[in-house]
């Protein structure tokens, strides 16, 4: 998840206080103004969608008249209302409740690669023309181009939920908390301290194009995140368990419950047996599921196509070449069923789809925005994403996994002699032009003469994109897309993001150990 | 928003929380103009203006607390969103630590000018950010045949805030930030292309550092990384640049805070007054430093700014109290995050200090890595310099260092004499000696 430079975080510095975690607790239904209410997905249609941002064509093309009117090739217009509800059970109470509302229109328009950008949280005429004609300064030229007809693009639905969120009161929310708190504690009488994060959020957009799409989506999301403090013998450790996608309540069942208090006292609990490996290279076992972070850092981030088309990425000159075994495919995919990185449709209105990156071992396709598509002439990929209205597209990944491959579970663990089996991740990061990449196993195991052993806990791997893809030398056939909560940042932009894997041994990497 | 709207609209909010039932309520309305400008291969690639306002409510009532924003300010929208917020607290449970912090906790009536608020930033014009950009960009270009690619960046942002509490508490802040930099990609060997970055900001347009300095910075930090390679694992001493120490200072930081004790998730619980680092580590919070990028009169909970000695020669003084946590643990709120950290210096250079080192890694830049705030373990990527018998030989990339912060604090055997001047973590160069690398 890639950081560059820190001007953001300044900006939040400099000023504008947010609240960081701001989270919402919404509400009762009964009483939610109407200009509150985004309307559910499935009674979405363009009229209702023009009358909550309180527009319609005319003025969207006035805006983009004005948006093109010094001599700009295109531009768009993004509109977005986004609810935000979080609720917080800490020291076996529901006693915090956090709620954002954010409304606004981003206006972009592009002369060749080059970006003009302005937002307004006001949607009126008049406040969207000036930014429309504040974005419009980008270009300087006497052409012009005029905004055709705008013609509603239909989408599929990736995120089907039963019940909007709107409709789904503070007081349905805290007993799923309790719940869990109370089976954390009764799990393990070593647990000392649970915390459990319920968040839920939807957010309507609708893009309108210069080139006459218009489209809308209404996006769901939710999490539950369960943190889990025990003591032993004076000894302290603490880990966590988390649930994510693009759902409704109904994601919330017994099991995914149950789930969320066993993983977490599990994960906590295993730590007190838990040793460092020695340092160095070894082989490491990725386990099937959240370990698809590997293929974020290691070769999603260099495939984005703005650092190829900038030529900073160690993938520049790699398209079509050989990086990878035989039986190595990696997709980047926007249509899997109710993740955490599916969209209908990318913040630029374009298509999503599965996106090879490596077919075969071969590599295929980068990842694009709208802005490499047209430099590298190829159609788009629908990666064209953006945090919300107040900022541009780049492309971005959505759910990053790579395909079954030939081996057994067991076979791949049952190879190695020294080396480590990583299970649960915490972060990573990768420099795109060096290649190097990081992330961090929150928990995992030595592995000893092709046995699992001990556990370990907080280390460090680091290796080189290229460099590890030709060594994934084994690909299980158990591939484990993740319900865990990966959000990606990149630019200063966070998008929620989704990761799979098979189980994957790779045969040298460094890990971050103690001698 | 004017200032005076600004005031009006949060001492409406603030009553309406009150009518609607809240015992207690706070409004902060933060307002913000920023422009940020990017110029890539000799040309503007990114334009970006934007105006925003948010305004949040924090609500007690009975006992119960909540926290809302948004940033819809149209009147009609904020009142049913209040009086929804408030409905629906009501369905916490209660928690007695929930109030308002006693207002003996508020700033006085008569307040230093921090110098965070640059009057030049109204006569900037967009052609000046611009030419800034450009000239950062040629800058850095010119250093070498072997740079692909050189994106520069300049921005400004001028920001308002107003905080009023329902027990007495008003306060009004105004200040201005500017940052310029630039991010250069060379030719590596085997296809690599490394990349290196120099970045500044200042509350000061003119405290920025010129083109040529930012532009030579980054592109020579490029150029040295040309042929990176790891190196043996092994015990190191290392030299931690001025400008990367803040990743380490804050798995410090984390565990200083009162959320992480009072969750019993700190390895600092029960160290006021002991030593938890090598006595070469003093530490200061200052958020009333001079031209601070993280000066404030009052922190996002009211509290008045004050200069403490967190750390004093390794020695833990306070932990980062926040009014309710403090509460909670029945300490005195001190401001519940770090601001602007100061640290004693030492008299050595960079170039001094790595002089001194025999089998050493410079380390100046850290990759991805975390730290575990209930045990102390910790585990980061570097990338930096072998040093060997006082020399620099290569770069070294593709390493970790990990560790445990109860001993590593106390490898720490010298500090730097150059703070960092761009962040609001002023590290020096710091040295720990014999820390554990794993490479080859």
């Amino acid at each position: 998840m890639k950081r560059k430079i820190t001007r953001r975080e300044f900006l939040r510095k400099g000023g504008s206080g947010i609240l960081a975690a701001a989270a919402i607790p919404y509400l009762l239904k009964s009483n939610i103004a109407k200009a509150l209410i985004i309307p559910e997905a499935k009674d979405m249609n363009l009229k209702n969608c023009y009358e909550h941002f309180g527009v319609d064509e005319k003025v969207i093309r006035e805006v983009m008249s004005e948006a093109l009117s010094c001599g700009g090739d295109y531009c768009d217009v993004f509109f977005q209302h986004r609810i935000v509800n979080n609720i917080r059970l800490e020291d076996k109470q529901v006693n915090a409740a956090y709620n954002n509302i954010d409304f606004g229109v981003g206006i972009r328009v592009l002369k060749d690669d080059q970006t003009g950008y302005s937002f307004t949280e006001e949607i009126t005429p008049n406040a969207m023309k000036l930014a429309a004609k504040t974005a419009a300064n980008i270009a300087s030229s006497g052409k012009r181009v005029e905004p055709v007809e705008l013609k509603l693009h239909k989408t599929p639905n990736f995120y089907p939920i039963e019940t909007a969120w709107e409709k789904v009161g503070i007081d349905q929310k805290i007993p799923y908390l309790q719940k869990i708190n109370d089976k954390v504690f009764a799990l393990d009488k070593g647990v000392i301290k649970a915390t459990v994060w319920f968040g839920n959020e939807t957010s309507l957009a609708m893009i309108a194009t210069s080139e006459g799409r218009i489209v809308f989506d209404n996006q769901p999301m939710t999490h539950i995140f369960t943190s889990c403090t025990a003591e032993q013998n004076g000894r302290r450790e603490q880990n966590y368990s988390i649930l994510s996608g693009r759902r409704g309540i109904e994601f919330f069942t017994p099991e995914n419950i149950d789930y969320l208090a066993n993983e977490a006292v599990r994960r906590t609990v295993v730590l007190f047996e838990a040793v460092k490996p020695s340092p160095g290279e070894m082989e490491v076992v990725l386990a099937a599921g959240t370990s698809g972070i590997l293929l974020h850092e290691a070769i999603g981030h260099g495939m984005e196509a703005d650092f190829n088309r900038k030529k900073i990425s160690i993938f520049s000159d790699k398209i079509h070449k050989p990086v990878a075994e035989k039986f190595v495919s990696i997709v980047d995919d926007g249509t899997n069923m109710n993740l955490r990185g599916s969209i209908n449709v990318d913040d630029e209105g374009n298509d999503t789809e599965r996106t090879y990156l490596v077919k075969e071992g071969v590599l295929r396709s980068y990842l694009h925005d709208r802005i490499s598509a047209k430099y590298y002439k190829v159609g788009p990929t629908g990666n064209g994403r953006r945090e919300s209205f107040r900022f541009e597209p780049q492309p971005r990944m959505r759910n990053t996994y790579m395909l079954p491959g030939p081996h057994k579970k067991d076979e791949i663990i049952g190879s190695v002699k020294k080396g480590l089996y990583a299970e649960s991740f915490s972060n990573g990061q990768v420099h795109i032009g060096a290649g190097d990449f990081t992330f961090y196993v929150k928990s995992g195991y030595l592995i000893e003469e092709g046995k699992l052993t001990r556990p370990v806990k907080d280390v460090n791997i680091i290796g080189n994109g290229p460099e590890v893809l030709k060594n994934i030398v084994m690909v299980g056939d158990d591939l484990k897309i993740s319900a865990e909560s990966g959000t990606c940042g990149k630019g200063g932009q966070s998008v929620p993001v989704g990761l799979g894997l098979p189980t994957v041994k790779v045969s040298k990497i460094v890990v971050g150990g103690i001698s | 928003m004017h200032k005076k709207k600004r005031l009006e609209l949060a001492q409406w909010a603030m009553e309406r929380a009150i009518k609607s039932g809240a015992n207690e309520a706070a409004v902060s309305i933060n307002s913000s103009r920023s422009i940020e400008i990017e110029f890539r291969d000799k040309r503007l690639d990114k334009v970006k203006e934007s105006t925003q306002n948010s305004l949040n409510v924090q609500i007690y009532i009975q006992k119960r607390y909540s926290a809302q924003s948004t940033n819809d300010l149209r009147r009609d929208s904020l009142d049913k969103f209040i009086t929804d917020a408030v409905a629906a607290t009501k369905y916490l449970s209660p928690d007695e630590y929930r109030s308002l912090p006693d207002p003996k906790y508020y700033p006085a009536k008569e307040e230093a000018d921090l110098k965070i608020l640059d009057n030049s930033y109204e006569r900037i014009t967009s052609a000046e950010r611009v030419k800034i950009a450009a000239e950062i960009e040629a800058a850095a270009a010119a250093q070498s045949n072997k740079i692909i690619s050189t994106t520069a960046g300049y921005s400004d942002e001028h920001s308002e805030k107003v905080r009023m509490h329902s027990n007495g508490f008003r306060g009004e802040e105004e200040g201005t930030g500017f940052s310029a930099g630039v991010m250069v990609t060379v030719s590596g060997d085997n296809g690599s292309r490394p990349e290196d970055w120099s970045w500044s900001q200042a509350r000061f347009h003119k405290d920025l550092p010129g083109a040529v300095k930012l532009g030579e910075d980054a592109a020579q930090r490029a150029l040295r990384k040309i042929g990176q390679r790891k190196t043996e694992s092994g015990k190191y001493d290392m030299i931690v640049e001025n400008r990367t120490g803040s990743t380490l200072i804050s798995m410090l930081q984390q565990p200083m805070t009162t959320r992480t004790l009072q969750q019993k998730n700190s390895y600092l619980e029960g160290m006021i007054g002991e030593k938890i680092a090598s006595e070469k580590l003093t530490m200061i919070d200052d958020p009333t430093l001079e031209k601070g990028l993280a000066s404030q009169i009052f922190d996002n909970e009211g509290l008045a700014g004050k200069r403490r000695v967190m750390i004093e020669k390794g020695v833990l003084q306070h932990f980062y109290v926040d009014n309710y946590y403090g509460r909670k643990l029945g300490m005195e709120p001190t401001g519940g995050s770090a601001s602007n950290v100061v640290f004693e210096c030492g008299r050595k250079s960079v170039s001094e200090l790595t002089k001194g080192i025999k089998k050493g890694i410079l380390v100046n830049g850290f990759i991805g890595g975390n730290s575990n705030p209930t045990t102390g373990d910790f585990s980061y990527g570097i990338v930096g310099l072998l040093i060997e018998n006082g020399e620099i030989v290569k770069a070294v990339n593709e390493m970790n260092i990990s560790g445990n912060g109860k001993e590593f604090w106390n490898q720490l055997v010298a500090m730097g004499n150059d703070p960092y001047p761009y962040s609001s973590c002023m590290t020096p160069s710091m040295v720990f000696e014999g820390v554990q690398f794993s490479g080859t």
